[in-house]
């Protein structure tokens, strides 16, 4: 039996499954725990690195424009303190101190003016002609004369650009003057501009109305500004004054942001981040590991289902073995108890036949004296006679097999030559063959090894098999046997095979069952191919039946040998 | 001269009495006994016995028990196995034993006829060779 057709038995299929299932639960379940919780806590850990990372860059920054605003306005408060108002109504002076501002700070500073109590720039130092500009109606005016010192938000105002000034208030004789320098925004722009992370992440600054102050890198687009800033500082806020939050944009994509007040709470510095910009390192890292479990389980399904058919094709095997060893023990015990019968039975038997066919004998000696009978009744008695000692020796034939059965073999073992043993045995039966109308022919292997087993057992199972064969034939009108030996692995087997009417696959099975016979009533003990059967197992080998209706059948006779025979 | 002097042993009483009829009417002088030890003390009365025809299976005593005890105190003696039980084992431990032959039954009554003369021959010429041995030494010792 091979292996694919033991496997095609449902209960081998359902066990595969089962192992299979199983095995891949049990090497899944930790698998996926395991990687689970060590993704989970990676992510935790990967986020809150992140937001710390980008918090203390935020921070960092906010300390950047801080100190920028503050160092600018101690510059400013700095004239104002050290030169008089007659000097800053000089505008020559005024222009001497832009021009040492701009050779130590660059193009940060962009004008310095200075303006009376009416919002008249009474003298002007710049590149605009905002000499005698009226600020009376500008509302940083209104604060700047209001405060000692003051920093607008960034507005467009007289020159038309976007800019921020910062104001120092100065007092003689009780009247205010304002002493106001333009910072140039495009500076101030790059200061805050300098927080690039990633493909995504900006800074820019917001008013408390939710203005811009500085120009984002990339749009920033929300329908409600002030909101907008609402969102930011609903955050989550640190003890550092950071607050974090994640908003989607109005494409829907999601962003973090991470914010802190400057300017004494006036605007907010807001970094901005693509969350999946953000977390690319961690995406990947998630990628890599779905890959590896996917890959893995793959490797275990395979794994799984490869072992599980290897065990259950062993197991199927073993089971397969197990129940012909359990159908040899049957058949064994079976022939066993048979013998032990047949053999009380034969002994029985044979007693009253001898003292029947003894009396009958008896009585045939008595005849030969007696002259009385009519020759016709002492025909009929002879007859008679006779009939009773042809019975009484077919009697001792059957119970002579059923000894034969029930032997329990001592056999001289010999050295054998196969191919010699079937020459002789087609011998035997050349005669009866051509009565019969049947043709044996043989293929016979050169060079067999000698065995070693008793000859005339063979000899009487080959005899057997061939008289089979021939009862088959003849009753088909004449055929063909071949009789043919061969080497195989550790074996020789000899094939006796007919081209007969075949034997029903009904009677295959039970065709080694002793008593089992299809031959008429008196022809036949049923004994034959059980003794056969016994015979072989006793040599160590084996007896199998092979049959087709119609087309023949052959007998296969497996014996064997060991390379020290 | 009868052809043999025959001692018939078997617990089946009937065979044992047709037998003794069959072979009585084929010249020879056959005594019957129905068991092992009867037999024994028969053999010991009657010298002249030359065959003895032993039943294998018997109550009391096995035939291959008193074939033992046969050889041992009558060798001269031929013994034919006759059973219904035939098996190789018991013929060749028969055979193992001194037995002439082993017959199974129901025996065709030329061949057990043919296998008694046999062994009666084998018997009478076994005596020749012991009586002219002894002649000799009985010659020799003259001499």
């Amino acid at each position: 039996m091979n292996q694919r057709s033991l496997l095609k038995n449902p209960y081998y299929r359902s066990l595969i499954n089962k192992m299979v299932f199983i095995a891949i639960a049990v090497s899944f379940a930790p698998m996926l725990v395991v990687s689970g919780s060590m993704l989970n806590r990676f992510s935790i850990s990967h986020n809150e690195k992140l937001y710390a990372h980008l918090g203390e860059l935020v921070l960092k920054h906010r300390q950047n424009i801080d100190g920028f605003l503050v160092e600018k306005l101690n510059n400013i408060r700095f004239m104002a303190k050290s030169f008089d108002i007659e000097d800053l109504k000089n505008e020559k002076f005024l222009r001497n101190n832009l021009a040492a501002l701009q050779t130590e700070y660059g193009s940060v500073f962009e004008d310095l003016g200075f303006i009376n109590e009416e919002g008249i720039q009474v003298t002007y130092a710049g590149p605009f002609k905002l000499e005698k500009a009226s600020y009376s109606n500008s509302e940083w005016f209104r604060k700047a004369i209001n405060s000692d010192y003051f920093i607008s938000d960034v507005f467009l105002g007289l020159r038309g650009t976007p800019h921020f000034i910062i104001t120092v208030r100065l007092k003689n004789n009780g009247t205010p003057w304002i002493l106001r320098a333009t910072i140039n925004f495009a500076a101030f722009n790059s200061l805050v501009e300098n927080l690039r992370i990633g493909e995504t992440g900006f800074a820019f600054i917001l008013n408390s109305k939710g203005e811009f102050q500085s120009k984002p890198f990339f749009e920033v687009t929300h329908r409600k500004p002030y909101s907008f800033y609402e969102s930011i500082k609903a955050g989550r806020k640190t003890k550092d004054g950071l607050f974090f939050s994640e908003i989607a944009d109005d494409s829907g994509s999601e962003n973090i942001y991470v914010a802190s007040l400057i300017k004494n709470e006036d605007w907010i510095l807001i970094y901005r981040q693509d969350k999946s910009d953000a977390f690319a390192d961690l995406n990947q890292a998630k990628e890599a590991a779905i890959f590896i479990i996917f890959m893995g389980g793959i490797v275990i399904i395979v794994t799984s289902f490869l072992l599980s058919r290897w065990m259950v094709t062993k197991i199927a095997k073993a089971d397969w073995e197990k129940e012909l060893m359990n159908q040899q023990v049957i058949e064994t015990g079976k022939l066993a108890s048979l013998g032990e019968l047949a053999s009380g039975i034969a002994h029985e038997i044979n007693n009253p036949v001898a003292i029947m066919v003894e009396e009958a004998g008896w009585v045939n000696d008595l005849m030969e004296d007696e002259r009385l009978v009519s020759k016709e009744n002492r025909d009929e008695i002879e007859r008679a006679l006779a009939q009773i000692k042809t019975q009484g020796k077919r009697c001792r034939e059957i119970t002579q097999k059923l000894l034969s059965f029930a032997r329990k073999t001592v056999t001289s073992s010999e050295d054998v030559t196969i191919n010699e043993l079937i020459k002789e045995v087609i011998g035997f039966c050349a005669q009866r063959a051509k009565f019969g109308n049947v043709v044996i022919n043989s293929k016979l292997q050169e060079n067999l090894p000698v065995m070693q087993l008793s000859n005339s057992e063979l000899q009487q199972v080959l005899l057997n098999l061939l008289n089979n064969a021939m009862d088959a034939l003849e009753g088909n009108k004449g055929g063909n046997i071949t009789v043919t030996s061969d080497l195989e692995g550790n074996e020789v087997v000899i094939r006796v095979e007919d081209d007969g009417p075949g034997i029903p696959k009904v009677n295959l099975g039970r065709i080694f069952d002793p008593f089992f016979t299809t031959k008429p009533v008196g022809k036949g003990t049923g004994l034959g191919l059980s003794i056969c059967y016994g015979i072989i197992k006793e040599m160590g080998g084996e007896i199998t039946v092979s049959s087709v209706i119609d087309a023949g059948t052959t007998f296969h006779v497996r014996l064997p040998f060991k390379k020290n025979n | 001269m009868a052809i043999a002097n025959i001692l018939l042993v078997d617990d089946e009483i009937p065979f044992l009495e047709t037998m003794t009829k069959r072979l009585t009417k084929r010249e020879f002088i056959t005594e019957s006994a129905s068991g092992a030890p009867e037999a024994i003390r028969m053999l010991e009365i009657n010298s002249l016995i030359e065959v003895v025809i032993l039943d294998v299976k018997m109550p009391e005593m096995d035939g291959l028990s008193a074939l033992k005890i046969i050889r041992q105190r009558f060798p001269l003696v031929e013994v034919i196995m006759l059973t219904g039980h035939a098996t190789i084992e018991s013929a060749i431990e028969g055979m193992k034993l001194g037995a002439f032959d082993y017959l199974m039954k129901p025996c065709d009554m030329e061949q057990l006829v043919s296998k008694v003369r046999e062994a009666a021959m084998k018997k009478r010429r076994h005596e020749e060779k012991i009586i002219e041995a002894e002649l000799k030494k009985i010659t020799v010792s003259r001499i």
